[in-house]
């Protein structure tokens, strides 16, 4: 029966795009059942529309079906919001790549979902413009994704994240229907709904077009190194700059082990014997960076820092950023797996919950690497493992609640900016009481009423409430039931 | 044990340890030629790394379907070179390759064809000179404009289409390594080898002529060993080792104890597979040392000039010129600084850079025969690149590259041609020599 629908769908889908816009065959969809996360699902197909219309007929003829639908970017989600849990169709948005215009008087431009948005900012940049967010995926996550999960990135610090750079969406709603929301000013009439389109993670619609806000390029930028001998004193150090009025555009920490493995793949003059380093980005004027660089150096003098190189040079900086955007990926260099985790915190608890996670580590025998916006106290402890070791997995997603509790009981939250998805949607109730649960599912039911608009994401499940050690997570191996990679 | 794990103890399968490095961050999606053209992540590294895993694991199988995927990567290796993890992608690639013709029988005019390119022709010379001789006999006869206009073409296969357009204008004079020795102009301060290979004497002669002069100019001495053959990276690109691994058993034994400061090579793709022949040979620990010592001593020619204190006894060439990185220079051997600084030493040269120098032409090795659809769409980007660069000579490093941007010049009907980058460095030492001959009657006056 389900079968027979897979083939349904995959011909109404090939009538309507042809057969270079579908995947169907088992052998094709597996590449559509993981983003960077852990979880796994693969659809039913997979369509690569172009146009708004494209999009909208999917979305009528997976309705006819009764079957859900699944945006998706880059994949380069890591809570699983692209992944299809309940099967159904992935609506692929990489073909709709293109800039449609650029203002820059007005510093706006509209785009596509699918452009990737590092292409925005290297398209604007003769006009002296960029585009704010900056995930470290930037390289390759698409706005539709950063829209979607509201991404962060090291410069939100100054900047703020994706929603506040985004003036309006077009949507194509669960019926099939296309909205404009928003417009080409942030504070327009009626409802803030592309507030709300920003960060619902592909629950209440596809987005089909993005108008973005773009912002000058600063006159003036330094980025400073310091090292220390441990994280306690780059912890301090980082309190201590806030503390002296500095907003920094950026202000990120990493630990030793995460050093160790940003230097092997990247050669880009970080310490990999250090305890940890900050990297500090003051922008601005010429006369206040200098003097913020100073007030920054003897700040981090102050706290130990071992030496502080100043990097003024585009190459320097840009090596130094380049090493800093990839170091999660450059984790496989020192374990075969690991889990990135993603908590926020008040600035000001850093040093108690890094000892907490530290502890946690040391408790279920598993290295955990730093490397994170340590001024916004967003957390990114890196559960390193080896999914070969027996049991590894459940000593692993334990020590995850225990870093998600750490974090909740010292008065922050569940996800910065990867979203919650389909990995942490059962940790809701640690941070919202039903009341408030119910007034988000109230609004999402008023989009997507049948609820197969990316189902299975942000909200708990029922299915599970008692079971959120191990889901079956995996793409399951012959003789290795825990195997997913 | 897992499937993998047993995969890996096997021939020619990736190996686990490698697959295991990939993290699915997807960061390599971007830079690859065959996502940015499709969209899709099947013809992806991420992907294709996945679905390699998943037939390990036996959840799916060697369909046409998942061959197809397999075929369609160029291995450009540009998803290696920004791949954080250190995925060796092309190692797998390779592998995995060897392990799909297997599993799967290809159709017998591949098989066909793939017997007698890989294992008759590549490797012997005798029988590539034949078949130069004919094909140039087919260009200069006039039998070639007579098959051209009469549209018999049209009866042929796509891949044979393909192959009579991108054939190069054969030259007259063909490159011949005789045992030769070829002393330094001026002072010796390096002994080192050429490395000639199967295309570029036939096809390119006068570039490993002028790659020669320009060793000469550099105080190098150039043996020509005599008994060299094909590098094999063709054969290794398209999964096919046995005779690869003969092949590069017999240049190590060719090259390797001739007393020698370096193995010179001027074609990428070649330069890169020799540097790796420990890889092929890996699973033999004799012949595993000897390819680490042999790959050691290997260097493209722009690598091993730039890094000395080069003559500069250089004329003007003025041309404006642009760069298109042949992937194995630039992915495979990381070599992207080198060329450019010769580049910018040759008085009277403008290098204008293109959009994406680092990606691929649509080339390949045979990917542009064999895959005539998304190579012929890849050369047509990056033919637009290139001319909006307003460049006259496009300048690149390999074979291949040469031949697919000559024939997208071609196409386009453009004028401007394709030249070596080793030919450009030459034509300014020859101009350096004019100059200072032309001077030097007045200077003893």
């Amino acid at each position: 029966m389900a079968d027979r629908q897979s083939a349904i769908l995959a011909r109404r889908l090939v009538e309507l795009l042809g057969e270079d816009a579908v995947l169907h065959r088992p052998e094709d969809v597996i590449v559509y059942e993981y983003d960077y996360g852990l979880d796994r699902a693969a659809p039913e197909a997979v369509a690569f529309p172009r146009t708004t219309a494209e999009v909208a007929s999917i979305v009528k003829v997976a309705r006819s079906l009764e079957l859900p639908i699944v945006a998706r970017g880059a994949g380069t989600g890591i809570s699983g919001g692209a992944i299809p849990v309940q099967g159904g169709v992935v609506i692929a948005l990489s073909r709709m790549n293109h800039i449609l215009d650029v203002d820059p008087a007005n510093r706006i431009a509209v785009v596509e979902p699918g452009v990737v948005n590092l292409n925005i900012s290297k398209a604007v940049e003769p006009l002296g413009l960029f585009f704010a967010p900056d995930p470290s995926s930037q390289k390759a996550s698409t706005i539709g994704g950063n829209v979607g999960n509201n991404a962060g990135g090291p410069h939100c610090l100054a900047h703020g994240t994706t929603t506040n750079h985004i003036l309006g969406v077009e949507l194509v709603l669960p019926s099939g229907s296309v909205v404009e929301l928003g417009g080409i000013s942030k504070d327009g009439p009626g409802y803030d709904l592309t507030g709300l389109v920003v960060g619902a993670e592909g629950t209440v619609g596809i987005v089909t077009r993005v108008t973005v806000q773009l912002m000058i390029e600063p006159p003036a930028v330094k980025t400073a190194l310091a090292i220390f001998t441990s994280v306690e004193d780059a912890s301090a150090a980082v309190s201590g700059i806030i503390g002296q009025g500095i907003i920094p555009s950026a202000l990120e920490l990493m630990d030793g082990l995460a050093l160790r493995a940003i230097e092997a793949a990247f050669h880009a003059g970080y310490p990999p014997d250090a305890g940890a380093v900050l990297l500090v980005e003051l922008d601005g004027l010429d006369e206040s960076v200098t003097e913020q660089t100073q007030v920054v150096e003897k700040v981090c003098h102050d706290n130990h820092a071992v030496e502080i190189r100043v990097a003024d040079t585009p190459e320097a900086r840009a090596k130094l950023w380049a090493a800093r955007k990839g170091a999660a990926s450059a984790m496989g260099r020192i374990a075969p797996n690991y889990y990135l985790h993603d908590t926020v915190i008040a600035r000001t608890r850093l040093p108690g919950v890094l000892a907490d996670v530290i502890a946690i580590g040391e408790r279920h025998n598993l290295p955990i690497a730093n490397l994170f916006h340590a001024g916004d106290g967003n957390l990114h402890p890196m559960i390193l493992f080896d999914v070969r070791e027996q049991g590894v997995l459940g000593r692993v997603m334990q020590a995850g609640r225990e870093i998600l509790d750490a974090s909740v009981a010292a008065g922050g939250t569940i996800s910065g900016e990867h979203g919650i998805g389909m990995e942490k949607n059962q940790f809701m109730p640690k941070i919202f009481s039903e009341a408030d649960l119910e007034v988000m599912a109230r609004v999402r039911a008023a989009f997507d009423p049948t609820g197969l608009c990316n189902p299975g994401k942000v909200f708990p499940t029922p299915t599970s409430c008692h079971d959120t050690a191990i889901r079956p997570r995996a793409a399951v191996a012959p003789g290795h039931p825990e195997l997913w990679i | 044990m897992s499937s993998l794990s047993i995969l890996a103890g096997a021939r020619d399968a990736p190996a686990e340890e490698d697959l295991l490095k990939c993290v699915h961050c997807g960061l390599c999606l971007d830079n690859c030629p065959t996502y940015l053209a499709t969209g899709q992540e099947t013809e992806s590294p991420r992907g294709r790394l996945h679905l390699i895993q998943a037939l390990g694991h036996g959840r799916i199988e060697a369909t046409d379907a998942y061959a197809s995927h397999i075929d369609r990567c160029l291995v450009c290796r540009a998803c290696e070179a920004v791949c954080p993890s250190g995925v060796p992608f092309g190692r797998i690639m390779e592998a995995a390759r060897a392990d799909l013709s297997r599993r799967r029988q290809p159709a017998w005019t591949n098989r066909f064809v793939y017997w007698l390119l890989f294992k008759k022709l590549l490797p012997n010379r005798r029988r590539l000179r034949a078949l130069s001789s004919t094909l140039r006999h087919y260009q200069t006869s006039g039998m070639q404009r007579m098959v051209r206009s009469s549209g018999l073409l049209r009866l042929l296969p796509t891949t044979v289409r393909q192959m009579e357009r991108s054939m190069p204008a054969l030259p007259t004079r063909y490159f011949e390594p005789q045992g030769s020795f070829l002393p330094a102009f001026g002072a010796s301060r390096h002994r080192v080898a050429f490395f000639s290979g199967c295309i570029m004497p036939f096809a390119y002669g006068p570039v490993h002529e002028a790659t020669i002069r320009v060793l000469r100019h550099n105080g190098c001495d150039v043996v020509v060993p005599r008994v060299q053959t094909c590098c094999g990276a063709l054969n290794v690109h398209a999964g096919e080792r046995t005779m690869a691994r003969q092949m590069a058993r017999r240049n190590i034994r060719a090259f390797l104890d001739l007393e020698i400061d370096a193995v010179i090579v001027n074609s990428a793709g070649c330069g890169s597979t020799l540097k790796e022949y420990s890889e092929l040979l890996g699973a033999d620990p004799l012949w595993h040392a000897r390819a680490e010592r042999f790959g050691a001593m290997v260097k493209d020619v722009s690598e091993f000039v730039a890094a000395q204190p080069f003559e500069r006894n250089l004329g003007p060439v003025s041309r404006r010129v642009t760069f298109q990185e042949s992937c194995h220079l630039v992915h495979a051997q990381r070599i992207s600084a080198e060329p450019r600084t010769l580049l910018h030493a040759i008085p009277g040269l403008e290098l204008v850079e293109m959009a994406h120098p680092e990606n691929c032409c649509g080339s390949a090795g045979i990917y542009s025969f064999a895959q005539p659809k998304l190579s012929n769409q890849l050369l047509n980007t990056k033919m637009d690149d290139i001319e909006a660069t307003g460049a006259d000579v496009i300048v690149t490093a390999n074979p291949g590259c040469m031949l697919q941007l000559q024939a997208g010049l071609e196409r386009k009907g453009a004028s401007g041609e394709v030249r070596h980058l080793i030919e450009l460095l030459d034509a300014s030492y020859e101009a350096g020599a004019r100059g200072a001959s032309g001077r030097r009657p007045t200077a003893s006056r």
